[in-house]
């Protein structure tokens, strides 16, 4: 047998007999799930999810489920095709033997694999404070219990919400709380809301269309400490700057963190910005090798982008979990030269105060930006931000039908300022500084982070010279 | 019936929210939100809303409710 027949009769033996497990059963684990099946992999699958539910759709949790219009259980993920996989939801994975190829479970089970594919995402960063966060009252916003709590709080007519952090998910809530009628205080510790995400220029309109819409708005202050009432229940907040804000609700909007810890010890290259893999979502090991066996999909994967000098992006998107997990499937059930790359340019939207905000490529990437089209002061308008004289980035205000125009600028690398569409130009097209924080200044964390080399991550193993 | 709908994709033509407005409404002009798991004597309005679709944003459950691997 010649060496490419015994190749390909390995892949097709792998794709009848093979046993992979997905640690994850949110939307990359149910969605890398039903691409090896229609990749053809007929073998053993295990889906293993630390929430009792089968995969549901976050999304809708900060906006229909919160205003009462769709219940929180009301948001289960439509499904491509069968499975025929085993389903262990409900139990945490809390260990990694790569040596061994098992997944350690919380009940205490170690579930054997071939291949595994990581996709446990993040979870939301808690209060700081353990008694504070304890307080009745005091939510955080990431899974579907935690929306049913906050829809519950919310249809109790509370006197005033806080939300903590004006990322896009402390807007979203706030804007609810507003189409509901309920007083709403935000505090951001940046200049602006949406500040990490989109820069201080955005940050600035996103701010006055908050307050235009009745939020109490305050950036510049943190939140020194929750107060509750004698029957524990939250009633009123310290502010940095002195003053109190009286609320019976608190959401605590603060970012996410990566669900990494289960791999302590496992020698892969995981840290607080995920699991590096590369652009194939195979998961490198913790001196930068790439590994065979192990794979990573969706939020906690961090890979590098041809796009933006190769950077390790970790992205919190939609669509990065979707075609990740596709694309990490395929490569788990192929050999060189059949992988693919996982090249998508990122993007997202928030729907805000009957606003629809949408962006492609990395905005905090660029330095400057320029308005392209529409109206800053009717809130509709498309803006792009650049670096170095190239286009990395757009962002929309109810202009979404243009983006697709300047996602095909960005992934050509087009001049800054770019070509206008010949429409709806504004009157002055200068570009301005974007205004984006340095890094390490405290504010609310991007959904696209470009996380790059950390110096302080002295784990590897260093070669000694001369050997 | 479960959905979803790419809101990446969506550039709020509105064709869903005229042939199923139970299950898809604008918030302003372009932002749309929508029930995920409408009930299923939508259905058939439910399909030809994302048929009309011209961007091809809505998925629907190609499961009939077997084989959903509940909590084992």
């Amino acid at each position: 047998m010649t060496l490419a027949a015994t190749l390909a009769e390995l892949v097709r033996d792998f794709k009848a007999n093979g046993r992979i497990v997905i640690v994850g059963a949110s939307l990359a684990g149910l969605r890398g799930a039903e691409a090896l099946r229609e990749e053809g992999f007929t073998g053993s699958l295990t889906i293993i999810g630390d929430e009792p539910y089968e995969p549901y759709d976050r999304p809708p949790l900060s906006k229909q489920v919160l205003k009462g219009w769709v219940p929180a259980d009301h948001t289960l993920l439509p499904r491509a095709r069968e499975l025929d996989a085993e389903w262990r939801l409900g139990v945490a994975a809390t260990g990694l033997d790569r040596a061994a190829r098992q997944v350690r479970l919380a009940d205490g089970e170690q579930v054997p694999y071939h291949r595994l594919l990581i996709a446990t995402g993040t979870r939301a960063r808690q209060w700081p404070n353990p008694a504070e966060a304890a307080l009745d009252g005091v939510i955080s916003l990431r899974t579907r219990d935690d929306a049913a709590r906050l829809q519950q709080a919310l249809a109790a007519r509370p006197s005033r919400v806080l939300v903590i952090g004006g990322g896009f998910i402390g807007s979203e809530v706030a804007s609810v709380c507003r189409d509901l009628d309920i007083p709403v205080t935000l505090t951001e510790r940046g200049p602006a809301p949406l500040v990490g995400a989109l820069g201080g220029v955005i940050g600035e309109i996103a701010a006055q269309m908050q307050r235009d819409h009745g939020v109490d708005l305050r950036c510049g202050v943190s939140v020194s400490a929750l107060e509750g009432d004698a029957a524990g229940h939250v009633r009123r907040a310290r502010l940095s700057d002195g003053t109190t804000v009286e609320a019976d609700v608190v959401l605590a909007a603060l970012g996410s963190i990566r669900n990494v810890e289960w791999l302590q010890g496992s020698g892969l290259a995981a840290g607080p910005w995920g699991v590096g893999c590369d652009a194939g979502g195979r998961a490198f090991d913790i001196n930068g090798v790439v590994t065979d066996s192990v794979y990573v999909a969706g939020d906690v994967a961090r890979m590098p982008h041809v796009l933006y000098e190769y950077q390790f992006l970790a992205m919190e998107h939609w669509d990065n979990a979707v075609f990740g997990a596709e694309v990490a499937a395929h490569n788990m059930v192929n050999l060189e030269p059949h992988y693919r790359p996982h090249l998508l340019l990122p993007g997202f939207w928030s729907g805000q105060f009957g606003v629809n905000i949408k962006s492609v490529g990395v905005p905090p990437f660029g330095d400057e930006i320029v308005f392209t089209q529409g109206s800053v002061k009717d809130r509709s308008f498309a803006a792009a931000y650049g670096r170095r004289g190239r286009i990395v980035a757009a962002v929309t205000f109810d202009h979404g039908k243009w983006l697709e125009y300047y996602a095909h600028l960005i992934e050509q690398s087009a001049p800054f300022p770019p070509p206008p569409p010949g429409w709806d130009r504004p009157d002055v097209m200068r570009p301005v500084p974007a205004e984006f924080p340095a890094p390490g200044v405290p504010t609310a964390i991007p959904d696209v982070v470009l996380t790059g080399h950390d110096p302080n991550e002295r784990r590897a193993e260093f070669r000694p010279r001369g050997h | 019936m479960r959905i979803v709908v790419d809101l990446n994709r969506c550039q709020g033509y509105a064709q869903c929210v005229y042939l199923a407005h139970e299950v898809f409404k604008l918030n302003g002009t372009e932002s749309l939100t929508y029930d995920p798991n409408p009930d299923d004597a939508r259905r058939l309005q439910v399909e030809r809303a994302a048929a009309a679709c011209p961007v091809r944003a809505i998925m629907i459950d190609r499961l009939d409710g077997a084989e959903r691997g509940a909590a084992s």
